[in-house]
């Protein structure tokens, strides 16, 4: 019996890694949606019943127990349970109206949208009761749970592994691989301008004042990928699978600060001209082609920028093809009804958010299949 | 023994007293339902009536309800560890350790932190279902924006929070998160570009007066930094946030109220 928990462990550990983790969750996430089996009240049950049991069975695990269970983590188990069931109401109404909508039903808000309640006494006892439950639920929590407080600030001790609070772990988390500029400043940035355009970039009328799926899939999915997937998903791995030195632990894995992991993380620009063209240069007895990586410093001058647009050339190109090319390849290719419903300055709009978007998973994938640390690395900035 | 009941119970609620302060009696009658709701200064950011379809708790979640009712107990949990705790890098340490020591049963802090958490976690979920039930979606997209600027203001009151407390956990994230500002393009010393901003070989950007600067009020974090949070987080935060919350409610009604199909 120890051996087969000791075996699943190792298992669990080895498939918690972000490259699997992530992997598994969006494949199964976004193909869950399509399921309408899953959202049902069994469904909803069975869910629960896995969390709570799966939790409670590895919360036996004494290193599990002692990186779960760290002071501040409560927030965690509130975003397991709050956002699953939430999920779950959701779909289950979403699915429910899309059947409706099949057999020609008005979605099941409909059958009251036309009538009228007293806000006296309905809606105020409504939200008398919701103020005293969640009141009840804050007392339990304090009475039962001590807010933490740690040794007296020292700034001479840094902790390791020192960590944002808990709602910016994912973006911590992408620290690993983007740039603190990058995943610090202009992701917020871009998350915060992107929330912002969504009501003006989803031109679609469908959807409005009632759940569905059906009718929504391109925004629904876009949106969960990013709320769910992208940073919902990251913040438990930042919190309970990264340790000192920002190591991966798998969760049942004891954190030492002694793990040693290879950084052999390769520019781009090194697999360009170190890897590929060097050995095709000799074998063409090309000289250009065999210099190895072009030498560059960091002044502006024109022989430097053309050695470091020579350096680069391959991730420059890469970058102007996703930015430039590729939005107006698809607008005259497949997404040619969505540019044409949304004109051009929307849809331009529209897709720089999408492509940005997808550029995060694309250059983690390009970490972990390929070991990529930069696209592009010029001396001024690094991307 | 009934009718002498029901006497006691008429002359408390339809006293003067009562009539004074909620101007209407017992709600029974319709035309004292709409009364109640207009006379009430607190009731009356709702309307006297509202869609059935959205009074149900599994359309709105009450997550925006709960997200205001949230922010509502940190203020008061708020105010009261106000009185109590000096934001110096002497005293706000020990005033943490009184505030959880000193007092039999005090639950003030746990309220207050676990509130902050929860509210953190409501404000997503709200966000979440406002996204499920397309409630942005015409005319309600304005009132989407201002939700994404309540989002992030409700981020920056938990952040700014984060350190008072004044310990390891606190000074580390703020740390962590503070560094950031550091990286910002053009803005922060250490961030792409900041470099070609220069007077005559004199660099406009740098440690003493870049983002990260403006954000802590010095270049380690320290005392000002304290102060700095302190004010942020107890006074022009909750301001602007109460303001942005006012046009939320607002539009809320002037967009047609609650969301339902056409
Ligand atoms: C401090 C944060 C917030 C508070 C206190 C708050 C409060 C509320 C309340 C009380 C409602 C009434 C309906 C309900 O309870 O669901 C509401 C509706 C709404 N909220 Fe928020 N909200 C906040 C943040 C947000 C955010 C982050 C968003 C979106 C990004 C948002 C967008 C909306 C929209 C579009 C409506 C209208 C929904 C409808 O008509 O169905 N709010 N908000």
């Amino acid at each position: 019996m120890d051996t087969i928990i000791h075996w699943l462990k190792e298992v669990i550990n080895y498939f918690s890694y972000p490259s699997w983790s992530f992997s598994m969750f969006a494949i199964c996430f976004i193909s869950a949606l399509f399921i309408r089996r899953i959202w049902t009240r069994q469904g909803l049950v069975l869910f629960l019943l896995a969390v709570t049991l799966g939790g409670w069975a590895a919360l036996k695990d004494e290193n599990f127990n002692t990186t779960l269970l760290k002071p501040d983590n409560a927030p965690i188990f509130l975003m397991v349970y709050g956002f699953g069931i939430c999920l779950f109401v959701a779909m289950m109404q979403a699915h429910n109206n899309d059947r409706r909508m099949e057999q020609k039903l008005p979605p099941a808000e409909k059958e009251t949208s036309d009538q009228k309640t007293w806000v006296w006494p309905d809606l105020v006892y409504i939200e008398l009761l919701c103020m005293i439950l969640c009141t009840v639920g804050l007392v339990v929590w304090s009475l039962t749970v001590r807010a933490p407080l740690e040794e007296p600030a020292n700034p001479g001790n840094t902790p390791n592994p020192s960590k944002a609070p808990w709602y910016f772990l994912g973006l911590q988390e992408l620290l690993v691989y983007f740039d603190p500029w990058c995943a610090g400043v202009v992701m917020p940035s871009i998350i915060v301008i992107g929330l912002m355009a969504i009501p003006y970039i989803d031109v679609n009328p469908k959807g409005n004042g009632y759940y569905c799926f059906k009718d929504r899939r391109l925004a629904i999915l876009t949106f969960m990928t990013g709320f769910f997937i992208m940073w919902n998903f990251l913040i438990p791995i930042g919190t309970v699978l990264r340790g000192p030195g920002w190591n991966f632990f798998g969760p049942f894995e004891k954190w030492t600060p002694h793990k040693v992991v290879a950084l052999t993380n390769v520019n781009l620009s090194e697999y360009v001209w170190v890897r590929w063209l060097y050995p095709m240069g000799n074998w063409l007895h090309l000289n250009w082609m065999s210099g190895g990586l072009p030498v560059t410093d960091n002044t502006l001058s024109l022989h430097n920028l053309w050695q470091v647009f020579k350096k680069e050339f391959l991730g420059i190109g890469f970058l102007v093809f996703w930015f430039l090319y590729l939005p107006g390849a698809m607008a005259r290719g497949w997404l040619r009804g969505f540019y044409e419903k949304l004109g051009f300055g929307r849809y331009s709009v529209a897709i720089f958010l999408f492509l940005t978007m997808a550029l995060v998973p694309l250059k983690m994938y390009g970490r972990w299949l390929a070991n990529l640390k930069y696209i592009v690395d010029t001396p001024w900035i690094k991307f | 023994m009934l009718p002498l009941f029901d006497k006691i119970k008429e002359n408390v609620l339809e006293s003067q007293v009562k009539k004074s302060i909620f101007r209407v009696g017992i709600p029974n009658t319709d035309r004292k339902r709409v009364l109640i709701m207009l006379g009430n200064v607190f009731l009356h950011l709702h309307p006297t009536k509202v869609r059935t379809s959205g009074v149900k708790l599994r359309y709105t979640w009450c997550a925006g309800g709960l997200s205001f009712f949230l922010f509502l107990v940190l203020t008061l949990t708020g105010v009261l560890l106000m009185f109590y705790y000096r934001p110096t890098v002497d005293l706000a340490y020990t005033d943490m350790v009184d505030i959880r020591e000193q007092v039999p049963f005090g639950i003030m802090r746990e309220l207050h932190r676990w509130s902050a958490h929860a509210m953190v976690i409501m404000v997503m979920l709200h966000m979440f279902r406002v996204f499920m039930t397309g409630s942005y979606k015409p005319p309600r997209e304005f009132n989407w924006v201002i939700g994404v600027i309540l989002l992030v203001l409700t981020f920056l009151l938990s952040f700014t929070g984060y350190l008072l407390p004044w310990d390891q956990l606190a000074i580390w994230a703020i740390t962590v998160g503070s560094n950031m500002a550091k990286a910002t393009p053009f803005l922060g010393a250490g961030g792409p570009g900041a470099e070609f901003l220069q007077l005559n070989g004199v660099p406009l950007i740098h440690a003493g007066d870049d983002a990260r600067f403006l954000l802590i009020g010095a270049k380690e974090l320290g005392g000002i930094t304290l102060n700095r949070f302190y004010v942020l987080h107890c006074i022009l935060i909750p301001l602007v946030a109460i303001i942005f919350m006012a046009v939320h409610f607002w539009r809320i009604r002037k967009d047609g109220g609650i969301s339902g199909p056409m």
